[in-house]
C-alpha cells in the first residue's frame, strides 16, 4: 500500500524532529503563525471599516469617556497584559523543566483570562442599561462588532488554555516537548496585542 | 520538539513597561492638546506596546529571520487595505 509519505518528494517531507525544513521551526508553530497572519487581515478589515465609518460620520461618535467606561477598561487592559505574563511564565517554566510552576502559571492564565471576559460582560451590561445597544447607530454597531469579535477570541483562548492546563496537570508537557504551551501562548499573546490596538482606537481616540 | 535552549527575556520587566505605557496612554488621552497630536501620541504608545508583546512575549526577537519576515508580511497588505478604502471614501 502506498502511503502519502511515499508519494512525497524527500525535500517536502518533515524532518524526524517535526521541524519544518523551510522555516526552521516545528510545524505546529509555523501553522499557528500562518493562522495568526490571517487573523491580522481579519482584524484589519474590522479596524479599517471602523476608521472609514468614523472619518465619514464623526458626529455619530461620543467623545472619549462620555459613553464608555475608560477606567474600568484600562484596568481590564492591565488584566489581559497580566495574563500574557502568566502565560509566558508558564512557557518559561516548561522550558526550564519546572512542571509544578508551569501548571500553576497556566491556571493563573485561565483565571485571569476568564476575568477579562467577565469584566467585558459587566461593561456590556452597564452599556445596555444606559441604552447603548448594537442597534444604537454606527457607534453602537461598530463598538459591539469589534469588542465582540475580540471577546469571542479571548473566550476561545480561555477554553483552549483550560484544555492545555488539564493536559499539563496530567503530565502532557515536558521540558523536552512543550509545543502545545508555546503554540497556544502565541495565540494568547496575539489576542492581547489586538486588544492593545482596539483599546486605543475604540476607547481613547 | 520545542527549542530547549533559548535566551528568555526579563518578562516582569516587559510587564512593568506595558503597565507604565498603559498609564501613559490614560494620561495622554485627556491632555488638552490638539486632537491630532493626542492621536499621534496614542498611536505611538499603542505601537510601542504591541511591539513589546510581539518581540518579547511572542519571542519574535529570538525567532529565525524567516519567521520574522512571515510575521510582518501582512502589515503592508493591511496598510494598503485601509489606505485604499479611505481614499475611496474621501
Amino acid at each position: 500500500m502506498t502511503t502519502h509519505a511515499d508519494t512525497m518528494p524527500a525535500s517536502a517531507m518533515l524532518e524526524p524532529t517535526g521541524v519544518e525544513p523551510g522555516a526552521r521551526v516545528y510545524h505546529n508553530k509555523l501553522g499557528m503563525w500562518v493562522f495568526l497572519l490571517s487573523e491580522v487581515m481579519f482584524f484589519t478589515a474590522l479596524i479599517g471599516s471602523y476608521l472609514i465609518l468614523r472619518f465619514a460620520h464623526p458626529e455619530a461618535w461620543a467623545a472619549p469617556g462620555e459613553m464608555l467606561n475608560i477606567p474600568v477598561t484600562a484596568v481590564n487592559t492591565f488584566i489581559l497584559i497580566c495574563s500574557s505574563v502568566t502565560m509566558v511564565k508558564a512557557y518559561a517554566a516548561a522550558a526550564e523543566g519546572h512542571q509544578k510552576a508551569m501548571c500553576w502559571w497556566l491556571v493563573a492564565t485561565v483565571l485571569i483570562g476568564a476575568t477579562f471576559v467577565g469584566v467585558q460582560l459587566y461593561e456590556y451590561t452597564e452599556l445596555v442599561h444606559k441604552g447603548f445597544l448594537p442597534s444604537s447607530g454606527l457607534y453602537g454597531s461598530t463598538f459591539y462588532t469589534m469588542t465582540g469579535f475580540h471577546g469571542f477570541h479571548v473566550t476561545v483562548g480561555v477554553i483552549c488554555m483550560a484544555w492545555v492546563t488539564l493536559k499539563a496537570f496530567r503530565g502532557g508537557y515536558t521540558q523536552a516537548d512543550h509545543r502545545g504551551i508555546e503554540v497556544v501562548g502565541l495565540y494568547w499573546h496575539f489576542v492581547d496585542l489586538v486588544w492593545i490596538i482596539l483599546f486605543t482606537i475604540v476607547y481613547l481616540i | 520538539m520545542a527549542e530547549a535552549t533559548r535566551h528568555l527575556p526579563n518578562y516582569f520587566g516587559v510587564w512593568a513597561m506595558l503597565a507604565l505605557l498603559t498609564m501613559a496612554e490614560l494620561g495622554v488621552a485627556f491632555l488638552p492638546w490638539p486632537k491630532g497630536t493626542v492621536i499621534a501620541l496614542l498611536v505611538l504608545l499603542a505601537v510601542w506596546k504591541a511591539l513589546l508583546v510581539a518581540l518579547y512575549f511572542m519571542h519574535l526577537r529570538y525567532e529565525p529571520n524567516r519567521i520574522r519576515i512571515l510575521a510582518i508580511a501582512p502589515l503592508p497588505l493591511a496598510v494598503i487595505l485601509v489606505v485604499a478604502v479611505i481614499q475611496e471614501f474621501r
